[in-house]
């Protein structure tokens, strides 16, 4: 099956039932999909005028207790941007996954890019964090698929798929297991609602949701709003939300963060990668293994939170880290910040995956 | 690690991306091994170029694209003049024998195989695909004999004898043919 298929599926999975989306290439496959599957599931697809339509019906159908979905490229990520602010701040479960192609603008269509990972952000305004998987295989584009929903229903937040061309269009095997085999995670709802309830409790995490059409009041405000929803000037009220907002991502790291090692512990030289790059690290890696080179490789399998922690590590041991990326060096920037050895990026915008050699011939000269 | 590269390369109807499927189910479902399959095509024209990349191995796979193929299919001009300089010498190119002329290369081990008119003769043109399948079977052992035949009948089920007959004359033309 083809990763963008496997996407769809995984969707499907973790109790996706309401998809609007505006196919573009290279994700216009999960939009057929879905449009093929929701009804066979009871659930709905709607083809939007656009995406910024797109999104702005998936944060409605999460706020009425769908879990929910959309999926898109470049251009139309960037149009998505400004109710991503609003999926973050009305604490909205919602996935977004972002195929990515060559860019900037409608730059390249077919070919593959891995330059929105700055864009997913900080792409919209004000602060927050987001919680952003990158896929690696058509089995990842499943499971990280279902481990996204699960992320936004815990969190109550907008969380991003980002793909890539290379990975959303490549056929492989897919093993999709007995569903009481997934984990599923459900949306923790407001059970009862009374004059002292509040949607926005700010002092914990996770609290629960209130969801339009179950017998509750619902407030949802896209201003800087208190812990009943009503919009605040007040600057105890906006410290408190951001607080909130930043902090039920920055306190549970440990459960969002995902990395892979492949023979890091005594490798002099490690390469940090994610996505379809990864594949072209490994090879080279591999091969360099072989050749006799103390080299490893450590995967971002969450980019966002960015893995402080691991990259820390890793920088503490090491004597120079290579980033290979599909882009002029967005992760090259927070490895940079992270560690204190040489960091080497290698930037590859041609529309392609980064070659294993190009990699190969900068563990060489290391 | 055996990891072997096949690339297919014809005209937008020939069942090119069909083929590069069916070896890929062959190889990861039946024969249970590894493959990834990558596909491209004329962003411009109906009828265009067409190909599917193929990468098959014993064990997971890392680099998922095809860069010098142990194995091409040109079942078009171009898809031999565009890809049999990138083919090593120990390579093995199969070209459709009625639409590409090979003569000017002459260190490669090139089999023509005259899989549109065995499909014409057959009575229908669009099993030429499966008729180059065959051949490639028997002459490469990408996948067993048996696997590639249960992902033909598995993804065409009405269409098993036709295919068969297909299969068969394509596999009886390799000159590597097992008893």
């Amino acid at each position: 099956m083809a990763g963008n298929y496997a996407c769809a599926e995984g969707a499907i999975a973790a109790g996706c039932r309401f998809y609007a989306g505006y196919p573009i290439t290279p994700s216009s496959e999960i939009a057929e999909h879905m449009s093929r599957r929701l009804p066979q599931v009871g659930g709905h697809y709607v083809q939007m005028e656009d995406e910024i339509g797109s999104i702005a019906a998936i944060l409605g159908a999460s706020n009425a207790g769908m879990k929910v979905m959309t999926a898109t490229s470049g251009p139309g990520f960037s149009l998505m941007m400004e109710n991503i602010g609003l999926g973050v701040i009305t604490e909205t479960p919602c996935v977004v996954v972002d195929v990515q192609r060559g860019g900037p603008s409608t730059g390249l269509p077919t070919l593959v890019g891995q330059a929105d990972m700055m864009q997913v952000r900080w792409g919209s305004h004000g602060d927050y964090e987001v919680i952003a998987f990158a896929p690696n295989s058509v089995q990842e584009m499943f499971d990280l698929t279902v481990k996204a929903f699960n992320m936004a229903e815990k969190f109550r937040t907008p969380v991003f798929v980002m793909a890539d061309q290379i990975i959303a269009h490549m056929t492989d095997r897919l093993v999709i297991p007995p569903p009481e085999d997934i984990e599923v995670v459900q949306r923790k709802k407001a059970m009862k609602q009374g004059p002292s309830f509040l949607p926005f409790d700010f002092s914990q995490d996770f609290p629960p949701m209130a969801i339009a059409g179950e017998g509750h009041h619902v407030n949802v405000d896209s201003l800087t709003h208190d812990e009943r929803g009503y919009p605040s000037a007040k600057h105890d009220v906006s410290e408190r939300m951001l607080e909130h907002l930043i902090g039920k991502i920055r306190n549970n790291l440990e459960t969002i963060v995902q990395v892979e090692h492949y023979l890091t512990d005594d490798a002099k030289v490690v390469v940090i990668a994610y996505g379809s790059t990864s594949r072209s690290a490994l090879h080279a890696v591999k091969e360099a293994r072989r050749a006799g080179m103390k080299v490893g490789l450590l995967r971002l399998i969450t980019p966002w939170p960015f893995p402080v922690r691991e990259v820390e590590r890793i920088g503490a041991k090491a004597k120079a880290v290579v980033v290979p990326e599909i882009n002029y060096g967005q992760i090259e920037h927070p490895v940079r910040e992270h560690v204190d050895c040489r960091v080497i990026g290698i930037h590859h915008a041609a529309g392609s995956l980064v070659p294993p050699d190009k990699i190969y011939a900068a563990l060489e000269k290391l | 690690m055996i990891r072997r590269e096949i690339r297919l390369q014809g005209l937008g109807g020939q069942g090119i991306i069909t083929a590069g499927h069916l070896i890929g189910e062959a190889v990861s479902l039946h024969d249970r091994k590894e493959a990834v399959m990558t596909e491209d095509y004329s962003p411009y024209i109906t009828g265009g170029w067409s190909r599917a990349d193929i990468v098959i191995s014993d064990e997971k796979i890392d680099y998922p694209l095809v860069s010098r193929p142990d194995i091409l299919v040109a079942m078009s001009q171009d898809g031999f003049d565009d890809n049999w300089e990138a083919t090593a010498p120990d390579s093995t190119v199969i070209v459709e024998a009625g639409l590409v002329n090979t003569n000017a290369v002459k260190d490669r081990k090139i089999f023509a195989v005259p899989a549109l008119s065995i499909a014409e003769e057959l009575g229908k043109k669009v099993v030429a695909n499966i008729v180059v399948l065959g051949f490639l079977t028997a002459t490469s052992r990408v996948a067993s004999r048996e696997a590639m035949e249960a992902a033909i009948v598995t993804r065409y089920p009405k269409a098993a004898e036709l295919n068969r007959q297909a299969f068969d004359r394509g596999y009886a033309l390799s000159p590597k043919e097992a008893p």
